[in-house]
């Protein structure tokens, strides 16, 4: 077993804020227009992992395969079961998205698979969180705020893009016919939170729980 | 806008993805103490500038993050090609002088 600390970073006795706590969503669950273009849900207080490696090593893709029971995806690309899904960020990068509280067991098993090998596993739960749009209008949003083409034809379910959004970057993931999903940073949820409320007023947003 | 081809996500990207880090192919002495504060010097601080086809290291910030090479055109800023990290450039200056000195029926 490697010396590297492996920490319960999520304490068991504290209720965790997500990065939108402030916003009070749950407070907007219901208040939106009736038949809105866009539905918002943020699918927070996951467990992100950053994993590193070689994915051309067979053992290293091997022993990831071993610990999650999914492939490493190939550039671009998303790959899920369930609530987890593990997504492509760069040749030798990738983010593991797990359901909340299980990302200490997880990172434990990550370690356990690939042990001896050269690979790096980092969690950034508390970086990051996910916002989950979905709806007919959400396309066109996407439109208005990225200069990356999110045509069906350039961009199809299943796919996973690092790219600029409003003033700033973040993840695109397309994980349904309408239904995509934002990661951003902790820092800029806020920013994220205030265009998104102002992008889709043409369209009417509604929050769920 | 340039449209930029990325080589690690293998797809044309809006130019405002990418942040451009200077000229490329700069490698750092492997004994640094060893060097002259000449050689030092020129390998911190002194770059080509070229008219014509230069060769730049740029990074997809946006995007995977990853650095790579272009070659580019200084005074058209036509990108000629991108390549990855560790890779040898097919465009160079070299081989465009040769290209043209063909067209030209200069024969050596």
């Amino acid at each position: 077993m490697s010396n590297v600390n492996v920490y319960q970073q999520r304490p068991a006795d504290i209720a965790g804020q997500s990065p939108l706590h402030h916003a009070g969503l749950h407070e907007l669950v219901g208040k939106g227009r009736k038949n809105a273009g866009i539905t918002l849900r943020e699918k927070k207080l996951r467990g992100h992992l950053v994993i590193r490696g070689d994915a051309k090593d067979a053992g290293f893709s091997g022993g990831v395969h071993k610990a999650l029971g999914l492939e490493l995806p190939v550039a671009l690309t998303l790959v899920a079961d369930g609530d987890t899904s593990l997504q492509w960020l760069g040749p030798d990068e990738w983010l593991l998205i797990v359901p909340g509280g299980s990302e200490f067991e997880v990172e434990r098993k990550l370690r356990t698979a690939l042990d001896g090998q050269h690979f790096s596993v980092v969690n950034v739960s508390g970086g990051q969180t996910l916002l989950e749009l979905s709806g007919p209008k959400v396309r066109e949003l996407l439109m208005k705020s990225s200069s990356y083409d999110v045509h069906p034809s350039n961009f199809p379910v299943g796919k996973a893009v690092g790219t600029v959004f409003a003033k700033s970057q973040l993840v695109i993931r397309h994980t349904g016919e309408e239904t995509w999903e934002l990661v951003i940073r902790r820092s800029f949820s806020d920013y994220f939170w205030l265009w998104l409320q102002d992008a889709s007023a043409e369209y009417g947003l509604a929050v769920e729980a | 806008m340039l449209h930029i081809f990325c080589p690690y996500c293998g797809e044309l990207r809006s130019e405002e993805e990418f942040h451009a880090k200077g000229q490329a192919h700069i490698a750092r002495p492997l004994d640094p103490d060893a060097c002259s504060d000449a050689e030092w010097g020129e390998y911190m601080f002194f770059r080509d500038n070229p008219r014509g086809i230069h060769h730049e290291l740029w990074v997809h910030a946006a995007g995977c993050r990853k650095y790579f090479n272009v070659t580019r055109h200084t005074v058209t800023y036509e990108i000629l090609e991108t390549y990855k990290v560790g890779e040898k450039p097919s465009v160079t200056a070299a081989a465009a002088t040769d290209k043209q000195a063909v067209a030209e029926g200069v024969t050596a």
